[in-house]
Order: C-alpha cells, then sequence, then structure tokens
C-alpha cells in the first residue's frame, strides 16, 4: 500500500516534469536554451517515472532493465546533446541574447 | 496512474512533434527527434506495465542505443553535408 502511493507520486512527478519538458521545447526561443528542456525528459523525467515503474515490479528481472534503461538514457543523453551543440557551434549557430538591437530576430538565427 | 503518465508523455510527444516541424534550424528538428526518441522510450516502458507484459522493457532497452545511434549519425551526415556545400560554393 505505502509502495503503491509512493510509486503513484513518482509516477505523478515524473510525468510532470515530462509535460514540462515538453512545454519548453516549444516555447524556448533559441536551440542552446531548447537543449535545457530536452535534457529534463532525459534525466528527471526518465528518473522518476523508471523509479514509480521500479516499485512497481514484482519481478527482480524487470527491475534490472528498468535500471539498465535508467543507466543507458543517463550515459547516451548528455553524449548526444554535447555532440549536437558541438556541431550547431561549428556551423556558426550563435546563442541567443536577450538585447536592444536583435529583439527583432526571435529565432537566433546569424 | 500508468495511463495518465502515458497521457502526458503523448502530449509532449505532441510538443515536440511541432517543434520539429516549426524548428528554424536543422538542429531544432534533430533536438525534437531525439526528445520524442526517448519519450517513446518511456512511453514504451509504460505501455508494457500498463497491458501488464514486461517483455516490453526489452523493446524500450533496444530503442534507447538506436535512438542515441540514429541521433550521432544524422549529426555527422549533417555536418558532412554542410562541409561540402561550402567547399563547392
Amino acid at each position: 500500500m505505502i509502495l503503491d502511493i509512493l510509486s503513484w507520486i513518482s509516477i505523478a512527478i515524473g510525468a510532470f516534469f515530462v509535460l514540462v519538458s515538453g512545454v519548453g521545447v516549444w516555447r524556448m526561443p533559441d536551440l542552446f536554451t531548447r537543449m535545457h528542456p530536452a535534457g529534463l525528459t532525459d534525466s528527471t523525467g526518465a528518473g522518476f517515472l523508471l523509479l514509480g515503474l521500479l516499485l512497481q515490479s514484482d519481478d527482480w528481472l524487470v527491475s534490472v532493465k528498468l535500471v539498465l534503461i535508467f543507466i543507458f538514457l543517463l550515459f547516451t543523453s548528455p553524449v548526444a546533446t554535447h555532440a549536437l551543440a558541438h556541431a550547431a557551434l561549428l556551423d556558426g549557430l550563435k546563442p541567443w541574447v536577450r538585447s536592444r538591437d536583435k529583439a527583432r530576430d526571435k529565432d537566433g538565427e546569424p | 496512474m500508468f495511463l495518465a503518465a502515458a497521457a502526458a508523455l503523448i502530449a509532449a510527444m505532441i510538443l515536440a512533434l511541432a517543434r520539429a516541424f516549426a524548428g528554424p534550424t536543422v538542429y531544432d528538428r534533430i533536438l525534437a527527434v531525439n526528445l520524442i526518441g526517448s519519450q517513446t522510450v518511456l512511453l514504451i516502458a509504460v505501455m508494457g506495465f500498463v497491458t501488464g507484459r514486461p517483455d516490453f522493457l526489452d523493446i524500450s532497452l533496444l530503442y534507447a542505443l538506436i535512438n542515441f545511434v540514429a541521433t550521432i549519425a544524422v549529426l555527422r551526415y549533417v555536418k558532412r553535408g554542410r562541409a561540402q556545400a561550402d567547399k563547392q560554393s
């Protein structure tokens, strides 16, 4: 019973963070600012969701698979994000800054 | 509760899909596709618990690996394409 309540709370927090991440990716003004909410799904959303599923699992093999999924996400997500930011910087994409001159171009394109 | 988590994941996937359509640069689209991939990993895991078949976790694990490899491959393709385009022009 207590485990059920804990797992529901954890799943609710994870779903909230996933939703916030989606809204952030849609609303942020720039690629480099959009990477921040995109990483929220991989770290906090996946962490809490998989923790909630882990508290519901009966079999130990299921638990090991859930932990393994989280470890893979934890290792691959920063590498992919770093490669993306590096490629974008090499391509000449300028980070978004709030200044009076550039207040008109919203998309941060060079 | 699992269904609520699945609904939140699908709503976030719709928002990321809108970003993939609207993104001004190629990198925005790659970021959105990467995000949709990791949301799909979580969605497959949650749906495995909804239907009571935890075998779905194998598919989820495989999808996480393929998502990472696909992102790196598309990034390399885009970088090489840009370099050659600059060289030709």
